[in-house]
């Protein structure tokens, strides 16, 4: 979906997304979620609650979790994105999403994405963690239908099983 | 969908910069820090800028540094970079204590001290934190600095004494030697602004308070301070009976109002309770205690 123009001229801004630029005309209120999934065509990444308050938009910029339906477009242009989809590293799945499959730790999928790029996040900066920092880690994203069980389970499976370029705790 | 209307956008290059597009624009432009309460607000139509002026490429307002007795903050310095700054845990633990249970960890990595501040919401932990350290906001305009301490920085809910056309550059904490600490707050569940929030700073000299600062938030505390209260403990021993009369005189200059964060009457009894707590803490951390 295209916003609509209504009055201010669009801008042109260039985001690279997962190694790769993509430029685009857009207005400067355009949100970096929408950038990404409608300008960019990315749709791994979820747009929820629109409040900052779902974690389903979380994404990185410049290595770092954000929630993009909380930052413009613009005010990214110039910085290094990684979403869901660069998680995977010549056609390997990254320990992270291999966890999520093997401990059964989605339902409907839709927090999956922000959970990834958390769960990733968290396990670089701490390649151990316990339980608590676990849950502490991802307590501003909302799952509806796991409890939460599976997930910190699943990033528990990533923590014990890191890729082989990985350094391991 | 939520989206903010439409506006123009523009990067500062330098604060000097950020001023000299705030006076061309004037009340039209607002600036955008980390963004997470003004976006938000422009959702909803509570903010209607013309025009954002985007600071986030200022690194001369990043930072945590001692300068001679005192911390410095930058404006732009995230919630989580206060959060995780041995510097401040070092000085004064009330800030990762505070921090911890401001918004959520993915929050906390883009909002920044400086907005949190300017955004001004009565119930923000940060300002409950800062009139318990007696801070010094730095605002810097076409002229050049100005500080503020503080406990006058606010002139009501949401509003400082940021004029249009200025900048709140840092905020400086003086740093008292063998000072405790602590910060307790009360939520409705995780990452939630406060029913009721309470921090305290003391140092503690020949068996008796040689200094206290109390700061309140959430429930209407003047300045977020309570002044009574501090000036009741100063020079007595801090007893679990001085600390319990403090408490109840800090929740006696309270004023909060009734909302879906509970009643009057409950969040009173939380600014009792909460500065009781972090006045014990506080006292036990102190050096000399």
């Amino acid at each position: 979906m295209r916003l609509q123009r209504l009055r201010e001229p669009d801008v042109e801004i260039t985001i690279k997304i997962n190694g790769a630029e993509v430029t685009h005309d857009v207005e400067p209120r355009t949100l970096l979620v929408h950038f990404v999934r409608e300008n960019a065509g990315l749709r791994g990444t979820h747009w929820g609650c629109d409040t900052s308050n779902c974690g389903a938009c979380v994404l990185w910029v410049d290595g770092t979790p954000t929630k993009s339906c909380t930052m413009l477009a613009a005010s990214a242009a110039g910085h290094d994105i990684t979403t869901v989809e660069g998680l995977e590293k010549d056609g390997k799945l990254d320990p992270i999403q291999q966890g999520f499959i093997e401990c059964h730790g989605l339902q409907c999928g839709f927090c999956t994405p922000g959970m990834l790029m958390t769960g990733r996040w968290i396990l670089d900066n701490n390649p151990q963690p316990s339980e608590a920092e676990i849950r502490e880690g991802i307590s501003g994203q909302l799952c509806r239908c796991t409890g939460y069980k599976n997930i910190v389970d699943s990033i528990h499976w990533a923590a014990a099983h890191p890729a082989e370029n990985e350094v391991s705790a | 969908m939520q989206t903010p209307a439409p506006v123009d956008y523009v990067r500062a290059t330098s604060v000097a910069d950020a001023l000299s597009l705030l006076q061309q624009h004037g009340d039209e432009a607002r600036i955008l820090a980390g963004g997470h309460s003004l976006l938000p607000m422009m959702k909803l139509r509570l903010a209607r800028p013309e025009i954002l002026v985007d600071i986030n490429d200022l690194d001369e307002l990043r930072g945590i540094r001692i300068d001679g007795n005192e911390i410095v903050i930058g404006a732009m310095v995230t919630h989580a970079e206060i959060l995780s700054s041995p510097i401040l845990f070092e000085h004064y633990p009330i800030f990762r204590e505070a921090e911890k249970v401001i918004a959520d960890p993915i929050v906390r990595n883009k909002g920044t001290m400086g907005g949190s501040m300017c955004q001004a919401d009565p119930a923000e932990d940060l300002s409950a934190v800062g009139a318990a350290l007696r801070g010094t906001v730095v605002i810097q305009n076409a002229q050049g600095r100005r500080t503020v301490p503080m406990r006058e920085f606010h002139e009501g809910p949401y509003e400082t004494k940021v004029a249009d056309g200025e900048i709140l550059v840092e905020v400086r904490y003086p740093i008292l030697p063998g000072s405790g600490s602590a910060y307790e707050k009360v939520e409705r569940r995780s990452g939630d602004w406060a029913v009721c929030a309470a921090g305290a700073c003391v140092t503690i000299s020949g068996g008796v308070f040689s200094s206290v600062g109390i700061g309140i938030g959430a429930v209407n505390a003047e300045h977020f301070a309570a002044v009574d209260a501090e000036a009741f403990l100063v020079g007595k021993e801090p007893t679990a009976e001085n600390i319990a009369t403090a408490a109840q005189m800090a929740a006696d200059s309270c004023d909060p109002s009734a909302d879906q964060r509970g009643p009057a009457d409950y969040k009173k009894h939380l600014a009792m309770e909460l500065t009781k707590r972090a006045l014990t803490r506080a006292a036990a951390a102190a050096k000399g205690a």
